[in-house]
């Protein structure tokens, strides 16, 4: 599967080389589509390509990192 | 009339042909529906306008449909009211409420919205349309969707309140309940847009279903007398309206219907749930995901898709935001009540318990005009204003019990 994901990193993880490491834990092509730096916090347009099962955990691993993980649509449940 | 040109990359500027998509392919940048406003030269006027039925199709050349709507043909047109007791308790020389609090035919703005969605939907050949909410939304996709003939599913949490399922189900919608926390369904209501072809309201006709939403500001214009206000507050949950207020305005000055007034535009959100009026206040345009915990549930969406492009407009307009407590919100529920004899949900209560608070803090001036969006019906949340309200005071069915209560109140019998 091909997935596309906003990434936002907080404080805590805007300096670390997520994405990178991410490529060396699980086998997946990752893609970089629009990506935006500050001091606090970072937000990272992803395509994550791979086995369905894999992206799967690989999504939870970013998670587990304190990335938030959301669709490109972000939020849709509206009220 | 059709001046719909193409979907356009908010962000890289790309082009797509008129499709049932939402992203750029390119950078993941949202798509906008652009036009080719030239083609209007001398042909839509403020005598056609007005020449039309009063609904928020007297616009249509405006909206991205191609001739008539199909769904959704008498929604809109709702009241301006010029609000003067609100105007003598909040000490503001010109103030108007938009009242969207009765718009046809389920009581909130999103009827505009998914009027023009479904329509859409239909002209696509989709047969079934679809929503992921928790309120409003989900009971416009239902009762549009019945009054067209589609199939219409509804995906809510599965814990939302009875009140709030029967606002859907009543219309014969296929509800979805789903476990889990506010990502993972929030998710899955994303994979599930992408999955089936269906046309999903706020994910692959975002496009057009948020053009909708500009359709209020034309009527606000029109309604003040072909002016735009000096100042316009609005809700904000995904931002969306925020920038399409302040899209319909630009139109309307680049075709000659009103002169530029130099309208700001100002964001309401509850502190529970404010991540584009903080990211404002703090002078960033990077919004940062917040957990939602507030009652103004039509809000609370805390990762929104166009919070940045909401956070632009207000700049750009020299307009600002505010968010405030849910104790707030209440008592500007019942402040509008009590003066206008407007029962807003709590949404409204944010809009106007917001005004209120940049009109003490000097940044709304109290001599110019002002008009406060008010986005759906206070029917709809009572539970966060059952405790808040006036309880009767019980008597024996005796005219001299009354009596003596009359007489506290200071009335005297007729002679």
């Amino acid at each position: 599967m091909r997935l596309r994901v906003y990434l936002t990193f907080d404080e805590s993880t805007v300096r670390e080389p997520l994405i990178w490491k991410l490529a060396k834990e699980f086998d997946v092509v990752t893609n970089i589509r629009t990506a935006e730096v500050k001091d606090h916090m970072g937000l990272v347009g992803l395509e994550i390509d791979g086995e369905d099962a894999v992206v799967e955990s690989a999504t939870e691993w970013l998670a587990e990192q304190g990335v938030k993980v959301a669709p490109i649509e972000q939020d849709v449940i509206e009220g | 009339m059709n001046i719909v040109r193409a979907l356009k990359c908010r962000e890289c500027g790309q082009e797509y042909d008129i499709q049932p998509t939402h992203v750029c392919e390119f950078c993941f940048g949202p798509l906008e529906v652009v036009y080719d406003y030239e083609k209007l030269d001398g042909y839509f006027t403020r005598e056609l306008i007005e020449s039309r039925p009063q609904t928020m199709w007297r616009y249509k050349e405006l909206l991205p449909i191609d001739g008539e709507p199909t769904v959704g043909a008498q929604n809109g047109f709702t009241p301006l009211v010029r609000a003067k007791n609100l105007e003598k308790a909040l000490g503001v020389s010109e103030l108007y409420i938009k009242n969207d609090s009765v718009c046809y035919p389920t009581l909130s703005f999103k009827d505009r919205v998914v009027s023009v969605a479904l329509s859409k939907a239909v002209e696509f050949g989709f047969k079934t349309v679809a929503c992921a909410s928790t309120g409003n939304l989900a009971g416009s996709v239902a009762a549009n969707a019945a009054a067209a003939g589609l199939e219409s599913y509804v995906f809510i949490p599965h814990d939302l309140e009875q009140g709030k399922v029967l606002g859907a189900g009543i219309f014969g919608t296929r509800i979805i309940g789903i476990k889990g926390k506010y990502d993972d369904v929030n998710r899955l209501c994303s994979e599930v847009a992408g999955k089936y072809g269906w046309a999903f309201v706020n994910v692959n006709v975002r496009p057009f279903y948020a053009e909708g939403s500009k359709s209020l500001g034309y009527e606000v214009m029109e309604q003040l007398g072909w002016k735009a206000p000096k100042h316009i507050v609005v809700p904000m949950a995904s931002g969306s309206l925020c920038t399409k207020i302040h899209k319909s305005i630009k139109e309307f000055i680049q075709l000659g219907l009103i002169e530029d007034n130099g309208t700001a535009m100002y964001g309401a959100q509850a502190t529970g749930c404010s991540p584009i009026a903080k990211s404002v206040k703090d002078g960033t345009d990077l919004i940062h995901p917040v957990i939602a915990d507030t009652i103004a549930k039509s809000l609370a969406i805390g990762n929104p898709a166009d919070g940045y492009y909401a956070n632009r407009v207000i700049n750009e307009t020299d307009g600002w935001a505010e968010d405030i407590s849910d104790e707030e919100v209440v008592d500007a529920m019942k402040l509008l009540a009590e003066t206008e004899g407007i029962f807003a949900e709590t949404a409204g209560g944010v809009t106007l318990g917001c005004a209120k608070k940049m009109i003490e803090s000097g940044k709304l001036p109290r001599d110019e005009s002002i008009v406060l969006c008010i986005t759906g019906n206070g029917l709809k949340t009572q539970e966060a204003v059952v405790d808040a309200i006036t309880k009767p005071r019980i008597i024996d069915a005796s005219l001299k019990d009354f009596d003596a209560l009359a007489e506290a109140d200071g009335f005297e019998a007729a002679a």
